[in-house]
């Protein structure tokens, strides 16, 4: 593989200011994109890509019709809607009133200001973490904004991407900027080889469990070392996508040849001679060898087990042959009073392991593990099983892409004969807002990426896992270890891209 | 656009629970409105009432009595982490809070806070264990938060300062937003642009 680094980018500014000290990977992005440096004040900073979506957006729109402001660049800005869609058949209505009419004022305020929209019933609906991509929309070195906090999964093509707030979206609808201030840097290092059945939502959790939901706050996480280099492109999403979860605004991974491989021939990436010239571009991004972090964690990768989450926020997270830890062994204080709470509100016993655990729903989907190399893995360790009497496991692909790809795959068939429901593209069950939820009390392995009280539905409790543990779970009808599933190793290599 | 912000004393608010996420400050299924009013009912409210409606047993802080009306909140560490949604800071500020004291808060949540009125106080964690210790010795002592000089006065003479961005403090001064001073930097925007092409083109015919 060719990693050469050149020291300059082409578009760098100040080509002149000698001697330019090492940067990282973020340095360069911010260093392209800033249209005013604040001096104390935040600084204004270009965005290159708007996502929308009909959650977070309607209050902005209104905002612009009060100020008699138009979208300053509709083409650079996409809509979809995702998170408050059913599930169900698409010739089927919204039957919830108020998410129809998000969905309807959604198309109303993308007609009327001139974005494109990739709203429901279109090929290319889906969630909006999964079909930035999917369309080549995403590319490196870009700054990319939308109302939501997953929106750090694109960080994984090398891309400065991170969360907004609704009157941010309004800012960036009326002026493509931002005002920002520069983030802190945060290398978390993650070397050695993954282990068979051992998978990217594993190393994400392993890392949360480290440094907990607030670890991150203020800083743009780098991830990088030979196990990061080694993962498919929707396996570093996985990562990135959870960087919010950590406190961090922002997650990023360098791009290399297997970002270019998942770019290449995408419907909005570059062709021909562009193309030449923006991998030449992409190739000066990665961070400077001698590039200094404000903060550094190392993970050994050889070392991680299939982690999941036992807790009311991700940081709560463990091996998943270790036991619910104990109150009464860790330090009074907040911490304890917290691991109190979550063990009564999932109610857990201190010391009880967690394999075993009984489970009544199973949710594979969402932007974080809902992509066609997820379910290609879902559906390998479930092909010629049967999920436990009595449980329910709702596959919801990423995306109407993935559906199909799925289909013509013949997913589909391994999942519904397995005993799964095969849903429509959108959030549904990560997020609830559609009908798709737990009921009070009821225990889910998702695959989602929150697992905080009623995220899922309310009292319901949620174990974040991968796919792979999702899927060995749903058969055992408890919470099982996927290493155990027969020919493991042969299974985890299946997935790709 | 907010109103300019006034120094003011309220009595407390304490909710000492860490890492509370925005899902519980507002659950989504309470984020299909179209509009930014009418939150204070979804505020925390699967922390405050039962699915019939009724409130829980203990009753939630918010609801003891006394509490109505009362504008500080004060905070476990890492308060309003989770999703990015801005319902967060239009429900507390819906119900009636204006500051946050906690130890930190997550960096999305603070942007959202304070173009909304709501100014995050982010004090040491000694500090904020004392303020804890002060509010359940004296539930009705009433604190000022003072903005412009950057102190929150505790009862007697004592002070405690506090860092606030500068850029956040004038904009929550004078009540004006960050869109109206984007907005003046439209030269500048336009002259950046020109020397910068557009990285893509979302169009749908653009796509092939
Ligand atoms: S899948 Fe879940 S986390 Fe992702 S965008 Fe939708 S609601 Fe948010």
């Amino acid at each position: 593989m060719d990693r050469r680094i050149h020291r300059v980018g082409q578009n760098a500014p100040n080509m002149d200011a000698a001697p330019r000290h090492p940067r990282t990977l973020v340095d360069k992005i911010w260093d392209d994109h800033v249209v005013l440096d604040g001096k104390g004040a935040p600084s204004v900073l270009a965005i290159d890509l708007h996502l929308v979506h009909e959650v977070t957006s309607p209050q902005a729109f209104t905002g612009l019709r009060r100020r008699g402001l138009k979208v300053a660049h509709p083409e650079r800005t996409v809509a979809t809607a995702d998170h408050s869609v059913p599930t169900t058949p698409r010739n089927l209505p919204i039957l919830d009133a108020m998410a129809a009419a998000q969905v309807d004022q959604l198309t109303t305020n993308c007609t009327e200001f001139g974005i494109p929209l990739h709203g429901l019933g279109s090929p290319s609906q889906g969630i909006v973490h999964v079909i930035g991509p999917q369309l080549g929309l995403t590319q490196p070195g870009m700054t990319i904004v939308c109302g939501d906090s997953h929106t750090s999964t694109h960080g994984a093509f090398g891309a400065l991407a991170f969360g907004i707030g609704t009157s941010e979206v309004e800012m960036v609808l009326a002026t493509q900027c931002l005002l920002q201030r520069r983030p802190r840097s945060y290398e978390v290092r993650v070397d050695g080889r993954l282990a068979p059945g051992v998978s990217a939502k594993d190393v994400i959790l392993n890392l949360l469990s480290r440094i907990g939901v607030g670890g991150g706050t203020g800083h743009v996480f780098e991830y990088r070392g030979s196990a990061i280099e080694a993962l498919s492109m929707e396996q570093r999403m996985t990562i990135c996508n959870m960087s919010i979860e950590g406190g961090a605004r922002a997650g990023l991974i360098a791009p290399d040849d297997t970002t270019f491989e998942y770019l290449a021939g995408r419907a909005h990436a570059p062709k021909g001679r562009e193309w030449d010239s923006a991998v030449e571009r992409w190739r000066a991004l990665p961070s400077d060898p001698d590039a200094a972090f404000d903060r550094t964690i190392s993970i050994d990768a050889s070392a991680l087990e299939p982690m999941i989450t036992y807790g009311t926020n991700p940081g709560m997270g463990l091996p998943i042959s270790a036991a619910v830890p104990d109150p009464a062994a860790t330090e009074d204080g907040p911490g304890r009073r917290a691991l109190e709470s979550a063990l009564a509100y999932m109610d857990l016993q201190p010391g009880q392991p967690i394999l075993g655990q009984k489970v009544d729903v199973v949710f594979i989907g969402s932007c974080t593990n809902g992509r066609i190399s997820d379910l290609r893995l879902a559906a390998a360790a479930l092909k010629g099983r049967k999920i436990a009497d009595g449980l329910r496991l709702m596959v919801v692909p990423g995306s109407d892409e993935v559906k199909r790809e799925a289909e013509r795959e013949g997913l589909h068939e391994i999942f519904r004969a397995a005993g799964a429901d095969w849903r429509e593209a959108g959030c549904s069950m990560c997020i609830a807002m559609n009908g798709d939820q737990l009921t009070p009390g009821q225990y889910a392995v998702s695959t989602s990426n929150r697992n905080f009280e009623g995220r899922q539905g309310k009292g319901g409790r949620t174990f974040l896992a991968s796919p792979l543990t999702a899927a060995a779970s749903a058969v055992a009808g408890v919470v099982a270890d996927p290493r155990r599933l027969p020919g493991i190793e042969a299974l985890a290599a299946v997935g790709g891209r | 656009m907010a109103k300019p912000y006034a120094s003011f004393s309220s009595k407390v608010i304490p909710l000492p629970a860490e890492n509370v996420d925005t899902d519980q400050i507002v659950p989504a299924r309470f984020l299909k409105v179209t509009d930014k009013e009418g939150l204070a009912d979804a505020l925390f409210r699967d922390w405050r009432y039962e699915a019939d409606g009724g409130l829980k047993e203990p009753t939630f802080v918010l609801d003891k009595p006394g509490m109505a009306g009362r504008q500080i909140l004060l905070a476990g560490d890492n308060f309003g982490c989770g999703s990015s949604r801005e319902h967060a800071p239009w429900a507390l500020v819906a119900w009636g809070i204006r500051a946050v004291i906690t130890s930190s808060c997550a960096d999305i949540f603070r942007g959202n806070s304070l173009k909304n009125g709501l100014l995050p106080i982010i004090v040491d964690a000694e500090t904020q264990r004392q303020l804890f210790e002060l509010v359940a010795r004296e539930p009705d002592v009433e604190l000022t938060v003072d903005l412009e000089s950057q102190v929150v006065h505790l009862p007697g003479d004592e002070d405690l300062p506090f860092d606030v961005d500068p850029f956040s403090k004038l904009m929550l001064l004078k009540g004006t937003d960050e869109l109206g001073y984007l907005l003046d930097k439209a030269p500048e925007i336009e002259a950046w642009e020109r020397r910068h092409p557009a990285r893509i083109d979302t169009r749908l015919d653009a796509g092939t």
